[in-house]
């Protein structure tokens, strides 16, 4: 890291949960941040996340691996920002629930135990249940049901929320944060080094820059001269009205009839959030009637007590993809002092806790609680052509 | 598509249903939907005591009286989605009673669409607007029209705008006592415009009006002007009611508090707000709460067009007379025959329909100073119970400052009305917290599911577009 006369340390780009668990780990460093954001704080990507905090639909690999020490850290951080800001500024809603993968078919349920295994090989608490199990925890999901499995590390937060108390904590210890500032690029010294970023107001100084842009980080790295795979993918979410508690008990996800993946899962007001594993490639934002029906018939075989259950809201949002599935955490060899947090597709919420974390410690060269190689930008996973990936 | 050509309308008050019978008589197919059991909207309310004498008022008579227009009674629409050709819409609905599982769901190509789907009252929030017998004043004369039912014994009426005293003198007819009219408003400003106001609004209007103000007069009620109602007592129930006196900016003039009892229900009525969320779902432009339309009511999106009081509020002439030019505009651009003079005859009257909006809202506007009603634990979003003190909170310690995101923070306007009563509130409160309007002010309005659908009906729902289109 270099440090400057003027200007901060780090500008990090985005406020979605993502920048602020970056500008959380660097400032509990004592790392000069300030964040800009070019729209409201939380209001975009991480404004749609439905918050689940999930190792069960993570296959075994890195993402297994970063998700785990993500949903172990966030109990964590949460704890420690109680500490400093005050239980009611820390408030996010965390709830650990945990999670059920449920199968109905034969080659599904034969699929959802090896996965399970390979899980648990991985170091993941998967607990096989048997049917009468399953529905004893979960008493509305469908008789059909012939494999489950139970995550008992799954959790969910409030998105915003946890966001909003990153950003005040960033702010408690000095930190600044700007909104309506939109990074247009970075800007480079004469030995290539990150002088600042430009905006439309003038160039803001700084000594490294991180790009949290979420779907949009792909635009801000072609901007800074070192383009970058990320591209959104569109996911929609249904919105129950209010339950009884205790209708749906865990987050639960699963696949029937061949409809698309759906994850079920209960708000603590009682509505049930209904989310699609599938998802549409490009940017047009428009919601789609048979995706929404698509997903109501897929959660109505899995939980036939939701077919009376009106449902009061459907939206839905982009998640940033990357090629090979996995975030991008780290320097830019291509342009030393541009940092990458980005491409977390439908995980960036469970993913940010350890995220930020790692970033931080690349950044202060501490060692690292997971290893960095599979999310550098130079993997062979992101198809970057090679001469881009050469250090210089 | 060999199939001729088909506009869809939404909504049957005044604007849609002269928009069917315009385009109707163009030769065109239309689809008219609304959500009621029958073609009339909230100014035709229907007596619904006695279904079976099925008496049409003249409105309705024509509409089924007009071979190319068909008419899905309780019908709502649900999504709007782009159409197989440029312009074209996909119209997702659902029909049948809306308290039972199973409404049959369906799915319209339309090749043009005028959404007509009208506004519903403003309620602004004071301590004690939670209670039960506080209603709104179009659910008060909904039910005194429609089902012949009084809110309550004494009542009082506040808010602003004309639409009081039809309110009021409605309950009159269903058997209560007004205990007095409160207009926040001086409309009295409004005789300065008066001869203007004759012109634009006719002469008709103006005088259903003064028979409201004669009937109110021979029944004794207090009708005040710069009053309000700023807060509601009572345990359990609306038993007494505090009017203050306002200075201009809508502030209790010190010392000016009375408090009226017994009461047992209270209307409350300030304005209305266009019902935007097909319009928004469609891709139009809004300005200001209201649909933009262009001088034939074009809205910004290609194939749609908008008409009544979602582009703004003028009572039900002037709704009938957007209506009539936006079905004449449909039905024309898509024969590509225009009939240029009642295009012209139907455009004057809008016009004028236009001026008498504004003319409405000059005179009764909403003035800032009913945010400082609001104490520590006023209810804003009475669905969710959120507090004043908790959006506060959301804006000023958590940082949020967009609608979407202080929604999620606070849960304002997230239940069961999706923001419907609260939403503009919100927005408008956040606006003086912020010290500028949220970016998003129209995130509380934007509603891609535009009413509630049950998980089985949506799931029984056909795929893709229909067959025969
Ligand atoms: C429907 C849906 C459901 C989901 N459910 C879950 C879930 O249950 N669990 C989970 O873990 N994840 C979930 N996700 C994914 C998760 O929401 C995202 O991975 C996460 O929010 C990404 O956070 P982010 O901070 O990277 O992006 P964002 O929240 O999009 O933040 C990026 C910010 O950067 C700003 N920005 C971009 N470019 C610039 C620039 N040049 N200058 C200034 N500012 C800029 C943007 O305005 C934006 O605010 C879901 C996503 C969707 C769409
Ligand atoms: C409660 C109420 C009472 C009123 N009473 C009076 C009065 O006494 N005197 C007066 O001068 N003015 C009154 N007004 C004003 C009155 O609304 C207008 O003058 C006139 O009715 C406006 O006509 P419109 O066609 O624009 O809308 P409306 O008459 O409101 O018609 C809109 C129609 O659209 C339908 N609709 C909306 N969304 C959908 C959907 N998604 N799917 C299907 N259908 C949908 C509704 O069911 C409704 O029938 C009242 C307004 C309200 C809200």
């Amino acid at each position: 890291m270099r440090v400057l006369g003027e200007g901060v340390d780090v500008v990090v780009v985005g406020g979605g949960i993502v920048g602020a668990a970056c500008a959380e780990a660097l400032t509990r460093r004592g790392v000069r941040v300030l964040l800009a954001e070019r729209g409201p704080l939380a209001g975009q990507t991480t404004a749609r996340g439905d918050g689940r905090l999930l190792i069960s639909d993570k296959p075994p690999g890195p993402g297994l691996t970063l998700a785990m020490a993500s949903l172990r850290r966030w109990p964590l951080l949460l704890a420690a920002l109680r500490e400093e800001l005050g239980p009611a500024r820390a408030a996010c809603e965390y709830e650990r629930k945990g999670g059920l993968a449920v199968a109905v078919r034969a080659e599904e349920a034969a699929a959802l135990r090896e996965l399970a295994a390979a899980q648990r090989s991985a170091g993941a608490d998967a607990r096989e249940l048997t049917p009468d199990e399953a529905i004893g925890r979960e008493p509305h999901l469908t008789p059909a049901v012939r494999a489950a499995v139970h995550y008992p590390e799954d959790a969910r937060l409030q998105p915003v929320l946890a966001a909003t108390a990153l950003l005040a904590a960033v702010r408690a210890r000095g930190g600044e944060i700007r909104t309506g500032v939109h990074v247009l690029s970075v800007l480079t010294g004469a030995d290539g080094w990150v002088v600042g970023v430009q905006t439309p107001d003038g160039p803001l100084p700084c000594g490294a820059v991180v790009n949290a842009g979420g779907p949009r980080a792909g635009t801000l790295a072609e901007a800074a001269g070192a383009s970058l795979p990320v591209l959104p993918r569109y996911g929609t979410v249904l919105v129950t009205a209010p339950l009884p508690p205790g209708t749906v008990r865990h987050t639960v996800h699963g696949t029937v009839a061949g409809g698309p993946p759906v994850v079920v899962g209960a708000a603590p007001g009682g509505q049930v959030l209904i989310s699609s594993g599938r998802r549409r490639a490009g940017a047009d934002e428009a919601l789609r009637a048979d995706d929404l029906r698509a997903l109501a018939r897929c959660t109505a075989a899995l939980f036939p007590v939701l077919a009376g259950v009106p449902v009061l809201r459907a939206y839905g949002g982009f998640h940033p993809g990357t090629p090979d599935g996995l975030p991008v955490i780290g320097e830019d060899p291509r342009h030393p002092g541009l940092w990458h947090a980005a491409g977390h597709a439908g995980a960036g919420v469970a993913l940010a806790a350890a995220t930020g974390e790692l970033l931080g410690q690349l950044f202060t060269g501490e060692p690292p609680l997971v290893d960095p190689e599979p999310f550098r930008v130079a993997r062979p996973g992101l198809g970057l052509a090679e001469e881009e990936n050469r250090c210089p | 598509m060999t199939a001729p050509p088909r506009v869809v309308v939404v909504g049957a008050g005044p604007a849609g249903a002269r928009a069917a019978l315009a385009a109707a008589r163009g030769g065109i197919r239309v689809v008219l939907v609304d959500g009621e059991p029958r073609v009339g909207g909230q100014y035709h309310r229907h007596p619904l005591a006695e279904p079976g004498s099925r008496r049409l008022h003249p409105l309705e008579r024509s509409v089924v009286a007009q071979p190319r227009i068909e008419h899905l009674s309780r019908a709502t629409v649900w999504a709007l989605e782009a159409g197989p050709r440029p312009g074209s819409h996909l119209v997702h609905l659902q029909q049948g009673s809306a308290d039972a599982a199973g409404r049959t769901q369906r799915t319209l190509v339309a090749d043009a669409l005028v959404l007509c789907t009208g506004a519903y009252d403003r309620v602004l929030p004071f301590p004690g607007w939670e209670l039960p017998g506080v209603v709104t004043a179009g659910a008060a004369r909904a039910l005194a029209v429609g089902q012949r039912t009084a809110v309550g014994r004494r009542v009082v009426v506040s808010g602003t705008g004309p639409f009081l005293l039809p309110a009021a003198v409605s309950l009159l007819t269903a058997g209560s006592r007004v205990a007095g009219v409160y207009e926040a408003g001086k409309p009295s400003r409004w005789l300065r415009n008066l001869p203007a106001a004759l012109r634009d609004g006719g002469p008709a209007l103006l005088a259903e009006l003064a028979s409201y103000a004669g009937a109110l007069a021979r029944h004794r009620v207090p009708c005040r002007s710069r009053r309000a109602v700023v807060a509601a007592h009572g345990d359990g129930r609306v038993e007494a009611v505090t009017v203050a006196r306002l200075d201009a900016r809508w502030g209790v003039v010190p010392g000016s508090e009375r408090v009226i009892a017994p009461v047992d229900a209270l209307c409350v009525g300030y304005g209305f707000l266009p019902q935007l969320e097909l319009p928004l779902a469609a891709g139009c432009l809004v300005r200001d709460g209201r649909v933009v339309v262009d001088a034939r009511q074009a809205t910004s999106a290609p194939g749609v067009y908008a008409a009544g009081e979602v582009t703004g509020v003028a009572g039900p002439v002037a709704a009938a007379a957007e209506g009539e030019l936006a079905g004449l505009a449909a039905a024309a651009d898509l024969s590509r025959a225009c009939v240029p003079a009642r295009e012209a005859a139907a455009a004057a009257r809008v016009r004028a329909g236009r001026r008498f909006a504004a003319a409405l809202e000059e005179t009764y506007p909403i003035r800032e100073g009913w945010r400082s009603r609001l104490t520590e634990d006023t209810l804003v979003c009475r669905c969710e119970e959120v507090t004043y003190g908790q959006l506060r909170d959301a804006v000023t310690d958590r940082g949020a400052d967009a609608m979407r995101t202080i929604k999620l923070t606070c849960r304002v306007g997230l239940g069961a009305c999706q923001g419907r009563i609260c939403g503009r509130n919100a927005a408008d409160l956040v606006a003086g917290l912020l010290g500028r309007p949220p970016a998003d002010t129209l995130a509380t309005d934007r509603r891609p599911l535009a009413h509630p659908v049950r998980l089985g009906d949506l799931a029984s729902g056909p795929d893709g577009p229909p067959a025969t289109c």
